[in-house]
């Protein structure tokens, strides 16, 4: 090991890589099953990109509205996701979101309350009854900080008992990780540096939870933070796992517009979900001209119906404002196109002629803050002007639903880094509640892996020093700027595999792509080791150069529209392709493989929750005809 | 629109460093966060700055800009003249690790030496009923973004490193304040807060309340509440007695 010898080594039961809500759930639980436990983190504790959801959780409580029950929570979660999802994924976030949320606030959450003293839900896209638990519009700043908390209270535990707050459970912060490291075909460890001093550290550890959210840094107009550069994506796909459903990336329909420096940040749904309306340049309420074939049935096609629905929604159908992400960032896309745009290139969200003032307030404080001081805008008095901004990927590491296990013996995969779970579109709400269902699962995976394994897979040295060797390459070379190969990146992916993608231009991404994956080769950081931002740069744009491939390849391969992914020269839905998912992988070289898997049947007792009308929209002849034999039995 | 502005920002590390000039272009709506990543792409690349979200809510980017303290995201550049240099130093109370990044483990370790949150025995989940107007006031403070400006320009620690050890600061005498008015919480925080994190350094300054990017209103609301609550304790003569006689802690 004397390649080494600056390596700081650490052993663990379970790496959790990511603290934003899945992997705080999973270090969590991991930690409460007796396991030694790392949680490993880009940024300070408490900063992960969680804290940026705002809408809430959804998870059927039936607090509001008490129709609701987990069967209409699955079935809106497949709606939303156009049948494409994992079943099993989606049963089980829907059964046991309410056990997680109120679990939170077991650990001190504080959630908005009904007029008896329950946990409040919102409205939101796609969800057919008020469902979201919400803290005002700063819902994921509560799940942080409660989880934060958590671990802290498990760490004032193991300090009364053991006489160490980090006995079993332990925040590496500023720290990256760049290499998984395996014994044979299982994980061994992982390899990584810490931010602020360069140095590098060795996890000895059999399992490893990837929890590191996104991609949306691989384009210019995001609601991600820098933390987005898919790490988890690559690491798992550079370790042998496998990725499903690259090509589904969620536009989030309001990102602000003005200023350019701010264009992209996040515009909270739960504006909609309050009363907030969309209106194009002639003044006109356009969403209910985009009402899909699919949906026709459940959404107003009047304003009258629309605004009643708000105090009446058993009698009404739901403003077409709140059709799911997918419906309605495609809209607006139209709208602007068609030069029907506001002046800064969005359309109009106006919440000022729906709601008193002191009602914005209160319920939409941050972004009533986040307009008046980015923006100079008052919400209060004039509508917003919003447009299309990337958002989330649904595509990521194949796990197992139940436990979160990727292809790779001993690695698991959490939250948006794990795909599945929302099939071709995610449902607003649905994020913040996956991370804790899914993050406990994989935590819970983690540990039972931990407890059957026979030996402990070794970290082998020559392993430890290639990931060296890698990671400091960039600090020694004069090569390309780091910053311009990741702006060139990010116009490539937004320009060409955008919203709405045609074969020719994914296509001249990809050669883009591969240039650009040749020239991360050759970048190069001045300065030191020590807190050097632009080194830390080199090292991530292998990542994102890594899942822009694999976006781009899915997205060239999938000849339909759903969800996520539009193709303009292949418009239509195509009820064949949804029994096809993507799948990524890493052949022996360095390019990307896609190939195609066919798709899970769903369980008869879930089939039989749809009417056959609804489902005659999304399956082929043949499956309709397996239904009907079902239903009939 | 654009302009070149005139930028004086620290850089340096290891306990030593200098202010080093700057000239960089700025455009309409940018903010100070923009200007410190047009010098990172174009000028200077190893320039240090934490940051995430840039929208206001992760607490991330505290710098002190012109000598006060803000969040670089949410520091507009139209607010100041064109012609004026603007000085950008890391926080001032926390050690230097390089450039604008701070050390800020003070503040994690204060955190963990507050007692978590403590429900009463037999509260299952799902079980918590709270009217929304006793859930308010705890709420306030959990709108905390962790920027740890409020401990940064509080006079107790800023210039004195000698009164880290007693004092927790504003950010965590609130976190006390919010958990003694959850109304679900049974533990006794009120000794602690005065005994173990110096409640009673604070004179009510209320610089912590004017650098807080979130408008909580700590003083007002959490630090003051909180000395009362202890002074009533400490001189109702009923306590006073029981103490003496049951020899309560």
């Amino acid at each position: 090991m004397e390649n080494t010898h600056n390596t700081e080594r650490h052993e663990y039961d379970v790496v959790v890589i990511g603290a934003g809500g899945a992997g705080l759930r999973a270090a969590i639980e991991a930690r409460q099953q007796g396991k030694r436990t790392a949680i490993v983190c880009k940024s300070l504790f408490g900063k992960a990109h969680t804290v940026m959801a705002e809408g809430g959780a959804a998870a059927a409580m039936g607090n509001v509205n008490p129709d609701d029950n987990w069967m209409v929570h699955f079935r809106d979660t497949m709606r939303g996701g156009k049948f494409l999802n994992n079943w099993r994924m989606a049963e089980l976030h829907a059964k046991e979101a309410p056990d997680r949320v109120w679990e939170l606030e077991a650990w001190g959450a504080l959630f908005d309350r009904t007029k008896d003293g329950k946990i409040s839900q919102r409205n939101f896209g796609g969800h057919e009854y008020p469902r979201l638990a919400h803290v005002g519009d700063r819902t994921g700043l509560e799940m942080i900080r409660t989880l934060q908390q958590r671990v802290v209270a498990l760490q004032q535990e193991d300090h009364e008992t053991h006489g160490d707050y980090e006995a079993y459970i332990k925040v590496f912060a500023e720290c990256t990780v760049t290499r998984l490291l395996k014994d044979g075909d299982r994980i061994s460890g992982a390899f990584g540096y810490w931010r602020e001093s360069g140095n590098f550290v060795l996890f000895d550890a059999p399992a490893v939870v990837l929890a590191t959210g996104g991609i949306g840094k691989s384009y210019v107009v995001t609601s991600n933070s820098w933390e987005y550069t898919g790490d988890g994506h690559a690491l798992a796909l550079l370790a042998g796992a496998n990725l499903i459903n690259m090509e589904f990336i969620q536009f989030h329909p309001t990102g602000m517009v003005w200023p350019p420096s701010v264009r992209g940040i996040l515009v909270t749904e739960s504006v909609r979900g309050d009363g907030g309306v969309l209106r194009n340049s002639e003044g006109k309420r356009f969403m209910f001209d985009y009402i899909p074939e699919v949906f026709k049935h459940q959404y107003a096609t009047t304003e009258e119906e629309a605004d009643r629905w708000y105090t009446d929604q058993a009698n009404n159908r739901r403003p077409p404002e709140l059709l799911p992400r997918d419906e309605v960032a495609r809209a607006i896309n139209a709208e602007v196109k068609a030069g029907r745009g506001s002046p800064q290139g969005g359309v109009f969200l106006d919440v000022s002629t729906r709601l008193p003032a002191e009602e914005i307030k209160r319920r939409l404080p941050s972004m009533h803050h986040q307009f008046k001081e980015l923006a100079d805008v008052d919400i209060t008095a004039e509508p917003m002007q919003v447009g299309p901004t990337c958002h989330y990927v649904m595509g990521g590491v194949e796990v197992d639903a139940d436990t979160g296990a990727a292809a790779v013996p001993g690695l698991f995969a959490a939250g948006e880094v794990s795909g599945g779970m929302h099939g071709s579109n995610r449902l607003g709400g649905n994020s913040l509640s996956d991370l804790l269902v899914f993050g406990r699962r994989a935590g819970a995976g983690a540990a039972a892996y931990v407890d059957e394994l026979a030996g402990r897979p070794k970290v082998l040295p020559e392993q430890v020093e290639s990931a060296r060797q890698e990671a400091l390459a960039p600090l020694g070379r004069s090569g390309d700027n780091p910053y311009e190969v990741h702006h060139e990146l990010q116009r490539t992916m937004n320009d060409l595999v955008g919203i709405i993608r045609k074969a020719e231009e994914v296509s001249e991404a990809l050669q883009v792509v591969e240039k650009l994956k040749e020239r991360v080769k050759m970048v190069g950081a001045a300065g030191s080791a020590v807190y050097n931002p632009g080194w830390h740069l080199a090292i991530d744009l292998r990542n994102m150069v890594l899942v822009s491939e694999c976006v781009a390849r899915a997205a060239l391969m999938r000849e339909e529209s759903r969800g996520g992914h539009t193709r303009d020269d292949f418009p239509a839905m195509d009820p064949k392709w949804r029994r096809k998912l993507l799948l990524c992988s890493l052949g022996d070289g360095s390019a990307v493989k896609v190939e195609e898997k066919a798709q899970q049947q769903m369980r008869d007792d879930l089939i039989t929750l749809f009417d056959r009308d609804e489902l005659t929209k999304y399956l082929t002849d043949e499956e309709m005809a397996e239904f009907d034999g079902i239903a009939k039995s | 629109m654009s302009y070149k502005a005139k930028f004086k920002v620290w850089r340096g590390e290891g306990g030593e460093g200098r202010l080093e000039d700057f000239t960089v272009e700025v455009n309409e709506g940018e903010v100070v966060l923009d200007i410190i990543h047009r010098l990172q792409a174009t000028q200077a690349p190893d320039l240090a700055v934490r940051w995430n979200c840039k929208a206001g809510k992760c607490g991330s980017c505290s710098m002190e800009i012109n000598g006060k303290p803000r969040l670089g995201c949410m520091t507009r550049m139209s607010t100041f003249d064109e012609d004026e240099t603007i000085t950008v130093t890391p926080m001032r109370t926390f050690p230097v690790i390089k450039d604008l990044v701070t050390d800020v483990s003070y503040n994690y370790q204060k955190a963990r030496e507050i007692p978590s949150f403590t429900p009463p025995a037999g509260v299952r989940p799902g079980e918590y009923r709270m009217k929304q107007v006793d859930v308010e006031r705890s709420q306030e403070f959990r709108k905390c973004i962790e920027c740890f400006m409020c401990n940064n320009v509080c006079h107790v620690i800023r210039d004195h490193e000698e009164n880290k050890t007693n004092f927790s600061g504003p950010r965590f005498l609130m976190r006390i304040a919010e958990l003694d008015m959850h109304p679900y919480d049974v533990a006794d925080r009120q000794e602690a807060a005065q005994e173990e994190h110096g409640l009673g350094y604070c004179n009510i300054t209320k610089c912590c309340t004017e650098v807080c990017p979130e408008h909580i209103k700590i003083t007002d609301n959490a630090l003051i509440p909180m000395k009362e609550r202890v002074v009533d304790r400490k001189y109702d003569p009923l306590v006073w007695l029981g103490d003496k006689i049951f020899r309560r802690k």
